[in-house]
């Protein structure tokens, strides 16, 4: 059951002009989350912006071995993330969750393989931790326009967790697309002379990366786990704005809601519209 | 303050409803919400048969309010009979049932199937939809399709029959007096408003259906105004709506001639706003000494007043 918090801000720490960690005190909304789950936020009491927008929870923050919070990570590209830029220590900031279907886990011997785009690293922070806690082998391949926007990398390698870097300019890992290093490693996989190994590959990201994503795991005989951000009114099923298409048994397709028979779909089910 | 409310027949706890088309069919906020605290609940709006929707994009904001065109996506009255109605009836709510068809037979035909459903308490009647270009706002843009869609209805139903009205005319006060007419019980209004909103980048429009429909806040005060005028038109009891986002817009309404009022956008915002609601207006009674929220219905005083000394 979702719960509506008026979250504290804890911290905010700017990590480039564009990006931000926010700190949240929600310990309720923290202690139920499973990987994958999101929470609708509202900076402000106001009318504009009116509705809420989702984020995926990024960490679970633990003090003492006590939950205290979960972090947002936030790209500023509208109003709400402008707003969730410029918040101080203090602030009220309204969250309610945790919504959605979380991710799949694996267990070994399969591997885990996390392919984030950008601000699309935001759910790779719980899974990560989830799965290295099952003892899962455990990689992030993370791409970015630039190294200046890859953040967080001493967080995941910190934890066991490998990294497969790429940027578009090519200040740091491959340069190109994050697929460029994701092909790689699945043909390097399928070409082991002994039995290949089973990957699930999770994704998040922009939509046309998590097409390619989904198409280049399929190729390879991989299955994926894809975290789709639509356009969302409510989160809880009410308005059927933020619908996705999902592939029938006879061909064609139907429109499902992300918020709540998603965010995270097999790759395989989706149609790319 | 007692809260009970009666329409027509119907009698309801409150007079909040949740709107159609923003809550789902209901079972989706069982979870968050004892649906028995919510007066009514309003089911997303029924076809006879399934519909697939518009593709997205099918919403947008804009300042206070939201443009949608959902395009009625929708399992269709058979699944809804089959699949929602029972864990309603569990839950305890009171069910109104949004109906729309493309011809007077399909509106005929959904209230015949929904009067044998057990747990049904009313039918609402959507002959303002702004986003489908079938039936359904044809009738309720003439007066003569209002009437015909309503009086066919309450030929076959024992049910309290609620047309819904679009704000897309240019006397809405005189669609609710033929609806009244034909025999409605009550009539709800307002439906969203037509509108637009363009990327200037792109220069495409926002939504995939190009026009969609206006709610929230921004519409209030067309939606008020629309509910007064009704209210000198017709005898039937009138379902306000249009961008209530607390308990003050629901006195609002009721005061302008609402015996009931529904709630839409501002439950994607805030699921928990119920009690919200329900704690202003048993605050509001308490301030003005009213002991039945009935009694508030429809007295706007628009009498001229002395003038009076502010001092400052």
């Amino acid at each position: 059951m979702p719960v509506d918090i008026e979250a504290r801000v804890i911290r905010n720490t700017r990590l480039s002009p564009d990006y931000n960690v926010i700190e949240l005190a929600a310990p309720e909304i923290a202690d139920a989350t499973a990987p994958g789950q999101f929470v609708m936020v509202k900076p402000g009491r106001g009318s504009d912006p009116l509705l809420r927008r989702p984020f995926s929870v990024f960490e679970v923050l633990r003090e003492n071995g006590r939950v205290t919070g979960i972090t947002l990570l936030s790209k500023r590209v509208g109003i709400t993330t402008s707003m969730l830029f410029d918040a101080v220590e203090g602030d009220t900031i309204s969250c309610l969750g945790p919504l959605g279907k979380p991710f799949e886990l694996v267990d070994p011997p399969a591997e885990a393989w996390m392919v984030a785009g950008g601000v699309g690293l935001a759910p790779f922070a719980t899974l990560g931790e989830a799965l290295v806690a099952r003892g899962t082998k455990t990689t992030l391949f993370y791409g970015a326009r630039s190294g200046k926007e890859l953040f967080y990398l001493d967080w995941f390698s910190s934890r066991g967790i490998e990294l497969k870097l790429s940027t578009e300019d090519g200040t740091n890992g491959d340069k190109g697309r994050i697929t460029v290093p994701l092909e790689r490693e699945l043909q390097r996989v399928a070409s082991e002379k002994t039995v290949p190994a089973d990957v699930m590959v999770y994704a998040c990201g922009p939509e046309p990366m998590l097409e390619a994503v989904a198409h280049v795991a399929e190729r390879y005989g991989q299955p994926s786990q894809v975290s789709v951000e639509r356009v969302m009114g409510c989160g809880m099923g009410g308005c059927y704005s933020c619908v996705i298409p999902v592939k029938d048994a006879g061909g064609g397709h139907h429109y499902v809601r992300s918020c709540i028979g998603g965010p995270v779909f097999r790759g395989s089910d989706l149609i790319w519209d | 303050m007692d809260l009970t409310t009666r329409i027509g027949s119907l009698e309801l706890r409150n007079p909040l409803m949740a709107a159609s088309g923003c809550f789902g069919y209901g079972v989706e906020y069982a979870d968050a919400v004892d649906l028995t605290t919510i007066g009514a609940v309003v089911s997303k709006g029924l076809f006879l048969e399934e519909r697939s929707g518009h593709p997205p994009q099918r919403i947008v904001e804009t300042p206070s309010g939201m443009l949608n065109a959902i395009g009625l996506q929708g399992i269709g009255v058979h699944r809804y009979i089959k699949e929602k109605l029972p864990e309603l009836r569990r839950l305890g709510a009171t069910n109104v049932i949004n109906i729309c068809g493309s011809t007077l037979d399909e509106y005929v035909e959904l209230a015949r199937i929904l009067s044998d459903a057990e747990g049904v308490h009313a039918l609402e009647i959507n002959i303002s939809c702004p986003n489908i270009k079938e039936g359904g706002i044809t009738f309720g843009c003439s007066l003569h399709g209002t009437f015909d869609v309503v009086s066919a209805i309450k030929k076959v139903t024992h049910l309290p029959v609620i047309p819904k009205l679009t704000p897309n005319v240019t006397d809405v006060a005189s669609i609710a007096k033929s609806a009244e007419d034909a025999g409605a019980d009550a009539v709800s209004l307002v439906n969203t408003f037509l509108a637009m909103a363009i990327d200037v980048e792109t220069r495409r429009p926002k939504l995939s259906n190009i026009v969609g429909g206006l709610s929230g806040p921004a519409i209030r005060p067309i939606a008020v105004r629309m509910v007064y005028e009704c209210r000198r038109a017709i005898k039937i009891p009138i379902i306000g709506m249009g961008g209530i986002a607390n308990a003050t817009d629901v006195l609002e309404f009721m005061i302008a001639g609402a015996t009931a009022v529904q709630v839409g956008t501002a439950n994607f915002v805030d699921p928990f706003i119920w009690s919200k609601l329900l704690d202003g207006l048993r605050d509001y009674g308490q301030r003005h000494s009213i002991a039945r929220i009935a009694d508030l219905v429809g007295t706007v005083d628009t009498s001229t007043r002395e003038k009076q000394w502010i001092s400052s």
